[in-house]
């Protein structure tokens, strides 16, 4: 099985990404043209030079009409994708292949979601009719599961492990407290986190993330094209995708202590990029830390950590801002909430800031200070033993 | 004499796991409640599923029998009216299609009904599972929510060597009069001043007593047990003294004082008790006293005695493991009395009906898959296998019996539940396979990975008019379940 890559033939040359939250004075439409916008002045072009759009939406609209109509573009291709919660980083994947198979010269992604008009707290979706045989378990539910399973396998004590969730939120919000473009822009207190409501077994309030509406943009030239537009182009170094065969909830042999679709991606993505220690090469990751088990496993399946020893060096501050490896400098879906269809281009916009040395500097990542050069985003969608999986790696530099 | 025996073959019960202590009653509402317990369906529980349980009973104790070619299924409580409720039990036991479902609806009497039909369906050479279910509620503090109860009974009937109770004679008094009635679509029941349906019922059941010991050329000496049934308590206790048994087989209901009055599947529930303990070659009066009477008089045979060996469970086991702390607010909220502020979540949708004929092995029969190349198991089951990949290899396998092992759980405080939290787990079976599903019947606090769950048939929510029905896990040993003295 042949993933060859395209590592170095694309860039994006600009991006946009609108503040996240409660929008209740903005529709889908307003939040696709702010984004647009921003990402068409951040490139220096204007939006008749882009050739074709990848818009990613889970649930806000359907059909490229979603995008064409509100940005009245002219008879431009527009593609709707969707992939649970990986949807945005699936329409800056597919444009990216589009520029780099030479179809186009310049193209948009474009992802939004607008949650906030449900009426709800939390995802809601429909799905096809079914039997009624599939229970359904609430996400937070889905990810709690991961935790007795965890500790069971690693000997981990449960109130050690409750500690560990607690230290990944109370970083995340750390690094969205420095975010202006965060939900939650403000710092919470262990203690807070730790006493949280519960929402699903161990797993309170805090080890959540929050949900909001928002929306991010990118424009994607050829890479030899880039410096025509701006002299900190990024360049796609890997684009990695799987949809796993779902047997996990089946498979007795699943144990529900990884994530084996994140281990396929993280391992094709750095053969892609010719990365071969990820701890020690790559900057700074934007990991989907849905709930803050999450997190602790992707350390693992991303190569991070070593197997049963995340626990440890989250808790030790390892992927701190100012640790080895920063994960979700930008505050992550604990901070940002989560508008499924423009999480995974926020991400990538935290890693244009920081790579291009345009961060604020009480969120910078010291790793990029200290010489490293990649920034890695990453999506799961879908729940423990069925789901999909983004890991992109971007760099800003050639070769 | 014929050489084949006709009568009962099989016979199971369900006790559900809650009794309500009506003491619980008294505190609540300040009035007189009574003494002790009633059983209580739970909120995923409604009469089809209880006759489910009942008749999975009844028909493990003859795995390698012929199954029955008909099921008669009797309640006052239907889950569904128009349609026939015991077509989903019928795929919840995977009887083969040819197999007819007839429901017996309504009325209280509806339950000895279904048992003569079973019996007539058995002389004529048709095995019949008569299966009687019922959830007893009444207005808050009433006479039929204290003195109800839920449950079910199933009994088969057939011929041949298994016949462990044959009916020697029976008869039935009918007449039209108001004792007690409800109007389709209310919830309550409504009852004439008691004294008159006493002076109504009780010559009715002395006719039909007279007839019956003629019939079976016996006189009320040979009675053994004696079992009246009825909602009319006052009315039953005087036909009991009419029938002038002997004094010890007047004791012979244990069931009915400590779950409460099931009504269509009282009878049945007594009667199953009584042949728990009964002893070859005894007789057994039965007398269900509704609008009229209905006698049987039964004989054990000597299979009686080797019974004990193929049944499951008995009645009295059943009762030993219920759980009575449930609160009379939750008890008022299961049976839709409380109307509670719902979780802030969207309803669930309803099924497809298309989906659920296609997938009716599964989700009623709970009938997995197996692949004939490499042995792994498929819940639900899959075409291709997840394990060597091959298409359409597949044999199916009924799981509704095969214990499991929880490999890891949670307490869902989100999601939709007529009775949050959910507790969801993942179940690994033995011999293979693995499911997520429900847990019910189970104490939060008091599980653990690695505990023993076997599956039950039960209602999962009711959404726009539909109810979806599945399987759930409870805990092999019940969590939760009192000491009993």
């Amino acid at each position: 099985m042949a993933s060859n890559g395209i590592r170095d033939r694309v860039a994006i040359i600009g991006m946009g990404c609108t503040p996240f939250g409660e929008h209740w004075d903005k529709g889908v439409d307003d939040l696709c043209v702010d984004s647009a916008n921003l990402a068409v002045s951040s490139a220096g072009i204007e939006i008749d030079d882009v050739d074709a759009f990848w818009l990613g939406t889970a649930s806000s609209g359907i059909s490229g009409l979603t995008l064409s109509k509100p940005l009245k573009l002219d008879y431009k291709p527009v593609t709707r994708v969707e992939n649970f919660c990986a949807t945005g980083s699936e329409a800056f994947r597919n444009a990216c292949y589009a520029v780099a198979s030479g179809a186009y010269d310049m193209v948009m992604s474009l992802g939004v979601e607008k949650l906030k008009d449900s009426g709800y707290s939390g995802l809601t979706g429909s799905f096809p009719p079914d039997d009624g045989s599939d229970i359904p378990l609430a996400p937070p539910a889905a990810f709690a599961l991961l935790a007795p399973a965890y500790a069971d396998r690693y000997g981990v004590d449960q109130s050690e492990l409750k500690e560990v969730f607690t230290r990944i939120a109370w970083k995340n919000h750390h690094n969205g407290s420095l975010n202006p473009l965060a939900q939650y822009r403000k710092e919470v207190s262990k203690e807070t986190i730790a006493c949280s409501p519960l929402v699903a077994g161990a797993l309170g309030i805090f080890d959540c993330s929050g949900v909001a509406d928002g929306s991010a943009a990118a424009i994607i030239v050829r890479a030899e094209d880039a410096h025509r537009y701006t002299e900190k182009p990024l360049y796609v170094k890997a684009l990695s995708f799987v949809a796993g065969p779902a047997t996990g909830t089946m498979d007795p042999e699943y144990g529900y202590i990884s994530f084996p679709e994140v281990v396929r991606t993280a391992a094709d993505a750095y053969s892609q990029a010719g990365v071969t220690d990820p701890r020690a090469e790559i900057a700074m990751a934007e990991v989907h830390d849905c709930f803050t088990p999450t997190e602790m496993i992707l350390m693992e399946d991303l190569g991070f950590s070593e197997r049963g020893q995340a626990w440890k060096d989250c808790l030790a501050g390892a992927f701190d801002l100012d640790g080895e490896l920063a994960v979700n400098p930008d505050g992550g879906l604990k901070s940002f909430g989560h508008p499924v269809g423009a999480s995974g281009l926020r991400m990538l916009y935290e890693c244009w800031l920081q790579l291009r040395g345009e961060a604020p500097d009480a969120r910078r990542v010291q790793a990029i200070d200290r010489g490293r050069k990649l920034g890695l985003t990453h999506n799961l969608g879908g729940w423990p033993g069925a789901c999909v999986s983004f890991v992109a790696l971007v760099g800003n530099e050639l070769g | 004499m014929p050489t084949t025996a006709t009568g009962i073959v099989a016979y199971g019960t369900y006790v559900p796991y809650w009794r309500l202590d009506r003491a619980a009653i008294a505190a609540t509402l300040g009035v007189p409640a009574g003494k002790g317990t009633r059983a209580v369906a739970s909120y995923d529980q409604d009469s089809t599923t209880l006759g489910v349980e009942a008749g999975r009973i009844a028909m493990a104790a003859r795995p390698d029998a012929n199954p029955p070619d008909a099921i008669y299924f009797a309640t006052a409580s239907p889950a569904y009216h128009e349609k026939t409720n015991a077509t989903a039990i019928h795929a919840a036991l995977s009887l083969r299609p040819g197999a007819g479902a007839y429901d017996f609806t309504g009325a209280v009497r509806s339950g000895h009904g279904a048992m003569q039909a079973g019996m007539d369906a058995a002389a004529a050479g048709r095995s019949a599972l008569v299966i009687t279910a019922d959830v007893r509620t009444g207005l808050p503090g009433g006479p039929d929510e204290t003195t109800g109860g839920d449950g079910a009974g199933a009994f088969w009937f057939g011929q041949g060597p298994d016949v462990i109770a044959e009916p020697i004679g029976s008869a039935s008094t009918s007449e039209e009069f108001l004792d007690r009635w409800r109007l389709p679509g209310s919830r309550v029941a409504q009852v004439w001043e008691e004294r008159f349906g006493e002076y109504a019922l009780v010559p009715l059941a002395e006719a039909a007593i007279t007839e019956a010991f003629k019939v079976a050329g016996i006189t009320a000496d040979a009675v053994d047990h004696l079992l009246v049934s009825g909602t009319h308590a006052r009315a039953a206790g005087r036909v009991a003294k009419s029938v002038g048994a002997r004094p010890e087989a007047l004791a012979a209901d244990t069931v009915t004082p400590i779950i409460g009055n099931s009504g269509t599947a009282q009878a049945s529930l007594a009667l199953a008790a009584v042949l728990d303990r009964a002893e070859a070659g005894q007789v057994i009066m039965t007398v269900s006293v509704a609008d009229g009477a209905d006698v049987v008089i039964w004989r054990t045979t000597d299979q009686i005695a080797t019974y004990a060996t193929r049944r499951r469970t008995t009645v009295a086991a059943q009762i030993a493991t219920g759980r009575s702390d449930l609160p009379y607010a939750t008890f008022l909220t299961w049976r839709g009395i409380l109307d509670r502020e719902p979780p802030r979540r969207p309803d669930p949708d309803r099924l497809g009906a298309p989906v659920a004929l296609r997938r009716e092995s599964w989700k009623f029969g709970f009938s997995a898959s197996r692949c004939t190349a490499c042995g792994t198991r498929h819940l639900p089951p899959a075409r291709v296998c997840l394990r060597c990949r091959v298409t359409d290899q597949m044999v199916p396998e009924v799981l509704a019996d095969v214990p499991g092992t929880i490999a890891t759980f949670t307490v869902d405080r989100l999601s939709y539940s007529p009775s949050p939290p959910v507790l969801a787990a993942v179940i690994d079976f033995d011999g293979g396979g693995r499911l997520q599903c429900e847990l019910t019947d189970a104490d939060p606090t008091k599980l653990a990975v690695g505990d023993r769950v076997e599956m039950t048939f039960r209602r999962l929510f009711t959404s726009a008019g539909i109810h979806n029905y599945f399987w759930k896990a409870r805990p092999v040993t019940p969590t939760g379940a009192e000491e009993e003295n």
